[in-house]
């Protein structure tokens, strides 16, 4: 038996939303100088509601790119081929504040594998971590956001999905799938 | 579809569909990151490639070093010519020698049709066919078909004309079983006498006139006239060859459509190519070199999941 508990709907999506954008807009004082990268496959949907919203409070374009980690992780032994995505990172992350951008932060090893590919297209002058959820108990790694949606306490059994309407979905929402009883 | 069915790339013959399909979208991943300052990411940094070449290679040998390098594999290489075969050792002694200093993947060139086949039935780990005789050479006829994709989107129904010597060219016979996968229509030209006589059962269809040919074609792929394999005069002298068959540029300007130029390399100018259309901007020459490595990191990466049983 899968339980399954909704934890946001769209407005509170968009609140959220926009607090991060406004705790980006105090962190960086120079929108020409950093560089929005959401993380394939997921974090691409979020990184566009983040830009549309910054945009939109800013009145300027925001550069964004995206990374796919398929070549950096770490998983090597297993025998599934993950299937790689598209990489467009078309400006120099040079001297730019890089802020990585993805839906779900759980054990923190795409993170790792993020930073270790954006460093192949430069050297930021800083990297950053936006995540809507922090699974904050499941870290295998020691990374921590720098900018967080909200804080869940889960265990590694369940699943957080987060499933906007660019996706396909109906309605925006963010659930937590439990598997434990199966 | 997310893996290769076999643990070798031994022949384009074996491949189906899907798994060409993958190589080419892997390859195109792969050719992003080849853009990038830094060109080179850790998938195979766990493994071990070792580059074995009993016959020469320059191109073949380079674009699957510099793969293995992009993808951080550890890369051994072995040439024939400076090593024990010539004391005496049997192929299948010089791999196990190979193999027990811990060796994960094999590249393999040998002038024997189905040696790398005799090697990969008689060892667990992926070989990959760099060119085995008169028969194949799979990643040429992978690359060739990228670049012919990326320069006319598709593959199906295209015209696609192989010119040269056909009967000693294990190009041909790697774009012949691809491209007929691929959906397109194939012509087949050159010299009676360096045309295999059953060539028509692949499905191609077989003239004798370059301009013919070109008038008919998209997509010319220029074969060189291999003399390392023949043992006999298959015509009189090679300015002749080049005077009926050489492709120059007044030759391509009379023929009153844009024709795509392949050659698999290596060229010999002014014999079967004159220098103007070789470096023209009908040439995708160097590009199909640019895609080798692509499509050798693709390749070698998916095979690179392969578990021995």
């Amino acid at each position: 038996m899968t339980n399954i508990s909704k934890l946001f709907d769209s407005k509170r999506l968009e609140i959220t939303i926009d607090r991060l954008c406004q705790q980006i807009i105090e962190n960086h004082k120079n929108v020409e100088n950093f560089i929005l990268v959401g993380l394939q496959p997921r974090g691409v949907y979020f990184l566009e509601r983040i830009k549309y919203k910054l945009e939109k409070n800013l009145i300027k374009e925001v550069n964004t790119g995206y990374l796919d980690t398929t070549f950096y992780r770490d998983d090597f032994r297993s025998n599934d081929v993950p299937t790689a995505r598209e990489t467009r990172i078309t400006d120099s992350v040079d001297g730019k504040d890089v802020v990585i951008v993805d839906d779900v932060l759980f054990t923190g090893r795409t993170v790792r594998s993020a930073m270790e590919g954006i460093m192949n297209f430069g050297r930021p002058k800083k990297i950053e971590l936006l995540v809507l959820i922090d699974r904050y108990y499941s870290r295998e790694i020691p990374i921590e956001p720098t900018y967080c949606g909200i804080k869940l306490n889960t265990i590694t059994s369940e699943r957080v999905e987060v499933n906007l309407t660019e996706q396909g979905f109906e309605e925006d929402s963010i659930i937590i799938k439990n598997k434990s009883n199966e | 579809m997310n893996n290769l069915n076999s643990k070798d790339i031994l022949g384009t013959r074996d491949l189906s569909i899907e798994e060409i399909n993958l190589i080419f979208d892997t390859a195109k991943k792969f050719k992003e990151v080849l853009s990038r300052p830094i060109k080179k990411v850790p998938s195979l940094r766990h493994l071990t490639v070792a580059n074995i070449f009993f016959e020469n290679s320059t191109r073949t040998k380079l674009s699957f070093e510099l793969a293995q390098k992009r993808l951080s594999a550890d890369v051994i290489n072995f040439s024939s010519s400076v090593s024990s075969v010539k004391k005496g050792e049997s192929l299948l002694d010089t791999i196990n020698n190979i193999l027990v200093m811990k060796v994960d993947m094999i590249v393999m060139r040998h002038p024997n049709p189905g040696a790398p086949h005799f090697v990969a039935n008689n060892i667990d780990i992926p070989v990959i066919n760099a060119g085995d005789g008169t028969n194949e050479h799979p990643t040429q006829a992978l690359l060739d078909s990228f670049s012919i994709i990326e320069k006319l989107g598709s593959i199906k129904n295209k015209k696609i004309a192989i010119i040269g010597d056909i009967s000693h060219s294990r190009v041909a016979i790697s774009n012949i079983h691809l491209l007929k996968k691929l959906g397109a229509q194939i012509m087949l030209c050159g010299p009676k006498t360096l045309m295999p006589k059953y060539i028509k059962d692949m499905g191609v269809s077989v003239r004798n006139n370059v301009r013919e040919a070109l008038e008919w074609c998209d997509v010319a792929n220029i074969l060189r006239i291999q003399l390392e394999r023949q043992n006999e005069k298959y015509f009189p002298s090679i300015r002749e060859y080049s005077l009926y068959y050489g492709i120059n540029k007044e030759l391509l300007d009379s023929i009153k459509k844009d024709v795509i130029i392949m050659h698999p390399g290596p060229i010999n100018r002014g014999v079967e190519i004159s220098s103007d259309v070789a470096d023209s901007n009908k040439s995708i020459i160097l590009d199909q070199v640019e895609n080798g490595v692509a499509v050798r990191m693709a390749i070698m990466y998916l095979l690179s999941f392969h578990r021995s049983s």
